[in-house]
């Protein structure tokens, strides 16, 4: 690790990817647009305070999933459902399998703690440590979380 | 653990293969997918970098402008215009150095530089002979400061010595250190230490290449455009050296 602060830009750069997958995956494309603005803004924000030999990853990750939680809270209040047909891209629907459709939306169907150690786990490409850090519980807890979510998902999904 | 988290079953592997409702990831991901999501996050990124830029939330922000050297990376902070530098240069180096000596707070964002790119442009062009740019001094050291000041005075098409830039900065035996000054310009062209030139009239050094000291120095008249490799330096303002 460098000892100093990559530029915001780079960092933004570095990161800009994941970070979309990771709310896409949570939030849907519709509102992944807000959530990534309000989690770089956050960032920003937060960026010359934070230490340099942070991990930018799982940091701006933990930013992402708090907006993630913020915007599926006030969805919920407005009754939407979570796996919100709209929310999916039209266009990458039709060049996916069907298969692939089948497991996001029960993605988007699972509880949200399991649904963000799932997606924070394989999309984030996150180790266990950074995803119970990011959702706030201890390690053990992440393991569980990401385990009663895959258990749920091969239920619905035929493998 | 009981290790019952398995890692590598089919439901895992779709995951990470696939990229959740939109977008492709991996390398076996479909290409189209993976550059639909890139692109979005790619434009989402920009979208950011604008925002931040006009709401006043990025301390720094930097674009490209295009010059008959190649794109130079201009920056400002939200005093004025802090930096210009050369194609050459390395881009990553300049934005770390912008990092450590302003703030990391950096985005690229070409809104907040539309005013410095046009002027380059016009000078450039020959249209302007003088920028009306607020500029950032903030890189620039103290006895730097002096010595850039005075050559700020310098007007389009003329030149002074070194000698002479050092006695207007206070330091009449300093000429090498105001020599040093003017070679860490941090906002060449803008700040014109082209114009500043050895007693006898020979070009000196320039950080962006004598090169481009004697393009700059031609375009503004200064000196006769070269026939045959003869050079003239007419001095406007002829003083002691």
């Amino acid at each position: 690790m460098s000892d100093e602060l990559p530029p915001f830009q780079r960092f933004l750069d570095g990161h800009r990817d994941v970070v979309w997958r990771f709310l896409v995956s949570s939030v849907g494309h519709s509102e992944a647009e807000d959530c990534f603005q309000e989690t770089f803004i956050a960032a920003l924000r937060a960026y010359p305070r934070l230490r340099a030999d942070s991990n930018l990853r799982a940091w701006v990750l933990t930013i992402a999933h708090r907006k993630a939680m913020d915007a599926h809270r006030g969805r919920s209040r407005r009754a939407v459902p979570v796996a919100d047909p709209a929310a999916v891209d039209a266009r990458s629907a039709t060049a996916r399998p069907a298969h692939d459709e089948a497991l996001w939306n029960a993605v988007g169907e699972l509880p949200a703690r399991q649904r963000s150690a799932v997606v924070l786990r394989y999309v984030g490409d996150l180790p266990h440590r950074d995803v119970a850090a990011a959702i706030g519980c201890s390690e053990e807890a992440a393991r569980r979380s990401l385990h009663e979510g895959l258990t749920r998902l091969r239920k619905v999904v035929p493998a | 653990m009981s290790g019952s988290t398995n890692e590598t079953g089919p439901i895992e592997d779709a995951l990470r293969r696939s990229v959740g409702p939109s977008g492709g990831r991996r390398r076996d991901a479909g290409a189209g997918e993976r550059q639909v999501s890139e692109r979005q996050a790619g434009d989402a990124a920009r979208r950011l970098a604008a925002r931040v830029a006009a709401e006043g939330l990025a301390d720094v922000s930097y674009a490209s402008a295009d010059s008959p050297f190649g794109p130079l990376l201009v920056a400002t902070t939200r005093r004025g215009l802090v930096r210009v530098a050369f194609p050459e240069e390395d881009v990553d180096s300049v934005l770390e150095s912008l990092a450590r000596g302003l703030s990391p707070r950096i985005v690229e964002a070409p809104a907040p530089l539309d005013t410095v790119r046009r002027e380059l442009d016009e000078y450039f062009q020959g249209r302007r002979r003088d920028f009306a740019l607020e500029l950032d001094w903030a890189l620039v050291g103290r006895f730097g400061r002096r010595v850039l000041r005075v050559t700020s005075q310098i007007p389009y098409g003329g030149v002074q010595s070194y000698g002479e830039v050092a006695a207007d900065a206070g330091s009449p035996r300093g000429s090498r250190a105001a020599g040093n000054a003017l070679g860490s310009n941090p906002i060449p062209i803008v700040i014109p230490c082209h114009r500043v030139l050895r007693s006898g009239g020979a070009l000196g050094g320039y950080g962006g290449g004598v090169e481009r000291k004697r393009w700059l120095l031609e375009l503004e008249g200064a000196i006769a455009v070269r026939r045959q490799g003869e050079r003239v330096a007419r001095q406007r303002a002829p003083r002691r050296d």
